[in-house]
């Protein structure tokens, strides 16, 4: 097929105003996805305090691949595949630890934790095998921004820097929120399956126009605040970074609350120690800023989603088979803090969850739903007519507008056109 | 009959009786089985993590215990719109303690769930703290370890 078929194939289906369902169904559309989009761009990963110590691991994927993220020895962080080279056994199926080596159970092929195959059984019955050559696969290139771990398949292409874009704004916001300026990941993870397409995850995160249905129950027993932020009179915007980077930006509604720690559903007075320690971290009047804006609602393209105090790594295994990894975010030497973002993570988040567990129905419904063919098409136009560019000259829009889900399928487009 | 048999009918029967609380839905009548100091407890990664420190399914006092409950009687729980048809066994039922105040009870489950996303099958382990209080049973604390955890809902990347 030439380039320009190839186009056409892309054009017909993705217009600026709609999509066409079979971009969430079709299984060919998922395999070319993985090659185009997956295996390709900057991929989220892991967060560097998951592996403190030299020598600690922790299985992680990109797509649908399983591979281990570890320390080595000297203290590098490596990216794995977690595949033995032998056989393609997993050479380690324990989601966490500290070891030196990986031994396949296999036929006990034995890698260092840089991915050097260190020796296996019975070696007489090798004569010409090169070692050098039959080492853990590696990922071409790994980035980290911020103790955030990021991997991309392609030799070449964007840094990361240039890749994140406007969108590293919000990684600096969040990690400012932290009196020792760092995040830690440390509550243990929530493995969430939906019987959905991963792209109705990531336009659902930035979405600003279904929560107040969606999560109307909770809404309705729980004093959250957090409904208004959505309501049609919210002055909240969501924010197009390109790159298939989106937020929903909060800060305007809690500048006009003006009150630190509002964002989060408390009040300075409820975490002393933590104001306390982020007043001597920061200039007064800084700190205070910090306080008030919160932390960030962003979907960092394709799998990072960063919802004010969870971390979601968003993992496609079929066209219609996705699993949300989600934890609570931690902040560096914020006990106190941490503790709460804790007990609000467990109540929002995985199958169980106040919210999450409404979300992935709709998703669920969603994917069923394609099955009807008429209309074939998404309907994306919510905002057409308000959208406008920002000081930085970012597309936003209303809180409950698709400026997120167009900007989305923009460069979704754009990646899959190339090849 | 001796104590032990006669405080393990009764505890059987209270077991039973939360089971159809739960499954037919009768929310009201099972949120009162809890004491006041409870905590209702389904672990994610592993069986005994600390919940203080770690993620769990839920984790939840007896206000949010409370929440939940009031959250599903809005009608507007997707998720349980319409309710799921259940129907469960509840088996291995065994006396693990008694300390005079408190009964330590284990308990095995297995729930059959039908609902818009299909047919499902949980198994799980329980272990309950129960209390008499002014003549009834209620549960203190209840551990749901889910076997199914790992395999069917949620599962590892490798």
């Amino acid at each position: 097929m030439d380039a320009s078929v190839q186009s056409t194939k892309w054009e017909r289906l993705i217009e600026p105003g709609r999509v066409h369902g079979s971009l969430y169904a079709d299984s060919d559309i998922f395999q070319e996805e993985l090659e185009k989009i997956w295996y390709r761009t900057w991929v989220y990963v892991g967060h560097t305090s998951e592996i403190p110590n030299p020598k600690d691991y922790v299985t992680k994927s990109i797509g649908p691949m399983p591979i281990l993220m570890v320390r080595d020895r000297k203290g590098e962080v490596r990216l794995l595949m977690n595949r033995c080279p032998h056989r393609g056994n997993a050479v380690c199926v324990i989601e966490k630890g500290n070891r030196a080596t990986f031994t396949c159970p296999y036929h006990s092929w034995t890698f260092a934790n840089d991915g050097r195959l260190m020796g296996y059984a019975y070696p007489d019955g090798y004569e010409t095998a090169d070692k050098s050559k039959l080492g853990l696969g590696t990922v071409p290139r790994v980035s980290i921004y911020k103790g955030f771990v990021f991997a991309s398949m392609a030799e070449d292409g964007p840094t990361l820097e240039e890749h994140l874009g406007g969108a590293a704004r919000a990684i600096d916001q969040l990690c400012e929120n932290s009196p020792e300026g760092e995040v830690e990941i440390t509550a243990g993870f929530l493995h969430h399956r939906s019987q959905a397409n991963w792209k109705f995850i990531v336009e659902n995160e930035c979405d600003g126009y279904h929560p107040a249905f969606v999560h109307a129950s909770i809404f309705a027993v729980a004093d959250s605040g957090i409904g208004n932020l959505y309501g049609p009179d919210s002055t909240a915007v969501t924010r197009d970074f390109g790159n298939g980077h989106t937020e929903v930006d909060l800060r305007p509604e809690f500048r006009l609350r003006d009150e630190p720690l509002s964002w989060f559903g408390t009040t300075a007075e409820r975490l002393p120690d933590y104001v306390a320690k982020m007043n001597a971290a920061h200039r007064p009047d800084k700190a205070r800023t910090v306080m008030i804006d919160g932390t960030p609602h962003i979907m960092i393209f394709p799998n990072l989603f960063i919802a004010e105090i969870q971390l979601f790594v968003i993992q496609p295994i079929a066209a219609d088979e996705t699993i949300q990894h989600v934890t609570a975010l931690q902040f560096k030497g914020a006990p106190d803090f941490n503790r709460r973002m804790r007990q609000q993570t467990m109540g929002s988040v995985g199958p169980a969850g106040f919210l999450l567990a409404d979300d992935t129905e709709m998703y669920e419904r969603n994917q069923r739903g394609l099955a009807t063919r008429e209309p074939e098409w998404l309907y994306l136009e919510r905002g057409v007519h308000r959208e406008r560019r920002d000081e930085n000259g970012y597309l936003v829009g209303h809180s409950t507008d698709e400026v997120p889900s167009r900007g989305i399928w923009r460069h979704y487009k754009k990646m899959m056109e190339e090849e | 009959m001796t104590a032990d048999t006669q405080l393990l009918d009764e505890v059987s029967q209270f077991l039973y009786r939360e089971a159809r609380f739960q499954d037919t839905h009768a929310y009201d009548d099972w949120e009162a089985l809890w004491t006041d100091d409870a905590i209702y407890w389904v672990p994610a990664n592993g069986e005994n993590p600390d919940p203080e420190t770690e993620m769990s399914f839920i984790y939840d006092n007896r206000s949010r215990i409370s929440l939940r409950i009031k959250q599903l009687q809005t009608g507007k729980r997707h998720s349980q719109t319409p309710p799921s048809q259940l129907a469960r066994l509840v088996s291995n039922i065994e006396l693990l303690g008694n300390d005079g105040d408190d009964v330590q009870v284990a308990a095995n489950t297995l729930v059959f769930e039908t609902n818009l996303r299909g047919e499902t099958l949980w198994a799980m382990r329980n272990e309950y703290n129960l209390r008499r209080i002014d003549g009834d049973w209620r549960m203190a604390k209840k551990r749901s370890c889910w076997s199914t955890t790992t395999s069917h809902y949620s599962r590892c990347p490798s």
